[in-house]
């Protein structure tokens, strides 16, 4: 069996993701769905001077949507929002290291979407 | 192909009490296996419970219906027309002696779903006065849910939901407080497409009748697996969508008491439907084809008929042996692995559908793993959110089975399904 997906690295990720739980003052928040699966992700953020500071997911998920979600707020720490407005799939791939199949695709993206949207909405 | 061989002309299946395994039944799928050419790219299709896989004489039919026959079948009198005319009308006929109805009687949609809508649109129109509640039951698909939830809102009724035992069957005695002469209707699943249970349908209309409630049942996942006779249920409505039942995608059907169907008002308005038009106004055709405006699925409603045939050479008896066969097979082995959550009532309550979770891996994983084993399950919520909620779970693992799978192929499953621990708990 080739676990194209499933590397060591993905599996680690997520026993032990890197940034999960709450901020108590985060600037930015959002709730979202995989409409997949239905899971919940919530990520929250602190942006000063346009810049992420500090940022946390939480909720349940998937090998795929969580090792994701652990890459992806660790890279977009200290970056500048517009730079963050410009990652997409191609981007998490590279972290990832990994193919993703079609049908995961939302579940790579879940948490990049989500953080977008928190960046986005007014708080 | 396989209705030449000798197995099928007796009833050797039948009589063979099985103990596993049994080799009538084996051999049986063995020849079945070599009508389903998608079976050639190598996939253990678990996946039937979403659509089910299409016979040799369904692919052939689409195909000589295309070469040979194509035209509409708006009445004129050229030859392929004619000939189109006489096949569809007769293809109409072999879907309705499936379930035991009358020719008139059965409809033809786009989906099970639009057979929902059609109800929810029209079904005012001979509710009696003074009803205002719908009984439906946690364990239903968006399909037979969200149609109602609109109805409700527009006419302002009030839904109701037969609660689930925690032998995940339904629960009667809850089912028969929520009866009163206020409830309009009771729709409700034959099987359920998570859980797999075989409600009490009979039982189910035999109690609503007391109440003069008009009852729905959604067959969907019954029609593939069980003999249905809409008389002996003695039910007003019944919908199932032909791409389960081994046909093409899109055509669903729904069956009516033909002088309910007369009184329901048309769903969509237009060509094919009227015995005359005016400029002011229109005279509509009689069922079915009131209800069916506008060009048909000609092509995949004679190819539903084929696949209805298929069925029948197979022998709904046999069909259905093959689905405990595996189904038996199939949750005394998924038992059997550790840290599995199985959702199903168990042997004799159950049939062909069987969902699970592996605990601490998530159901969409398990699905991604399996399928690098070209093993082809469903993982989600299946259309039933309010039911993942009563189960307290965002998702789980769905196997259901048909005519060709085999127990091979679910000693792959129990393999894989393994595998995915041990990825999980290293
Ligand atoms: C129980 C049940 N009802 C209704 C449907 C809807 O069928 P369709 O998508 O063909 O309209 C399904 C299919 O998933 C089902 O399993």
């Amino acid at each position: 069996m080739s676990l194209s997906m499933y590397k060591e690295q993905i599996l680690e990720l997520y026993k032990n993701p890197n940034n999960f739980g709450e901020l108590n003052n985060f600037t930015h928040e959002y709730h979202e769905f995989n409409q997949i699966c239905g899971d919940e992700i919530i990520v929250q953020l602190i942006i000063e001077n346009e810049k992420v500071k500090d940022i946390k997911f939480n909720g349940a998920g998937c090998a795929i949507s969580v090792a994701s979600a652990s890459l992806i707020t660790d890279y977009v720490k200290n970056k500048d929002i517009k730079e963050i407005s410009k990652l997409n799939i191609e981007d998490i791939k590279k972290l990832l290291g990994i193919e993703i199949s079609p049908g995961r695709v939302k579940c790579a993206t879940l948490a990049l979407e989500t953080i977008k949207r928190a960046i986005n909405k007014e708080n | 192909m396989y209705q030449n061989r000798n197995i099928l002309k007796g009833n050797i299946l039948t009589i063979v009490k099985y103990k596993m395994p049994n080799q009538n039944i084996d051999s049986l799928i063995q020849d079945i296996r070599k009508d389903f050419p998608i079976l050639k790219t190598g996939v253990i299709y678990f996946d039937n419970a979403a659509t089910s896989q299409r016979p040799k004489p369904v692919i052939e039919s689409l195909k000589e219906f295309m070469e040979n026959e194509n035209a509409n079948i708006n009445r004129s009198v050229h030859t392929l027309s004619e000939k189109a005319m006489l096949h569809f009308n007769e293809s109409r006929k072999i879907i309705a002696d499936f379930i035991n109805a009358e020719e008139n009687e059965i409809v033809f949609t786009k989906n099970a779903t639009e057979a929902f809508n059609l109800l929810a649109y029209t079904i005012k129109e001979i509710i009696p006065k003074g009803k205002d509640e719908i009984i439906l039951s946690e364990m239903e698909h968006h399909s037979n849910l969200v149609p109602w939830q609109e109805f409700a809102k527009r006419y302002n009724f009030k839904l109701k939901f037969i609660k689930i035992t925690k032998d995940f069957e339904l629960d009667i005695e809850d089912y028969k407080t929520k009866l009163s002469d206020k409830t309009a209707i009771v729709s409700i699943t034959h099987i359920s497409n998570v859980l797999g249970t075989i409600n009490p349908v009979k039982e189910i209309v035999e109690l609503a009748k007391k109440h003069n409630v008009i009852t729905i049942i959604d067959a969907s996942q019954s029609a593939p697996n069980l003999k249905i006779n809409v008389k002996n249920l003695d039910c007003d409505f019944l919908i199932f969508s032909c791409h389960k039942v081994l046909g093409p995608t899109g055509v669903g059907t729904l069956y009516g008491k033909y002088e309910l169907l007369k009184k329901l008002p048309p769903f969509n308005f237009g060509g094919g439907m009227i015995k005359s038009v005016t400029f002011e106004k229109a005279e509509y055709l009689d069922p079915p084809e009131k209800f069916e405006a506008g060009t048909q699925n000609i092509g995949e409603v004679i190819a539903s008929a084929e696949a209805i045939k298929y069925l029948n050479k197979i022998g709904i008896k046999n069909v259905e042996e093959i689905s405990s066969y595996l189904y038996n097979y199939a949750v005394e082995n998924l038992k059997k692995i550790e840290n599995i959550e199985i959702y199903n009532p168990g042997k004799g309550k159950s049939v062909d559908i069987i969902s699970f979770n592996l605990k601490g891996i998530h159901c969409h994983d398990v699905a991604s793993i399996l399928n690098e084993d070209k093993i082809a399950i469903r993982a989600g919520h299946h259309c039933a959110m309010p039911l993942m909620k009563v189960l307290k779970v965002n998702g789980v693992c769905r196997v259901s089975f048909s005519v060709f799978n085999t127990r091979e192929e679910i000693d792959h499953l129990i393999i894989s399904l393994k595998k995915c621990q041990e990825v999980f708990n290293k």
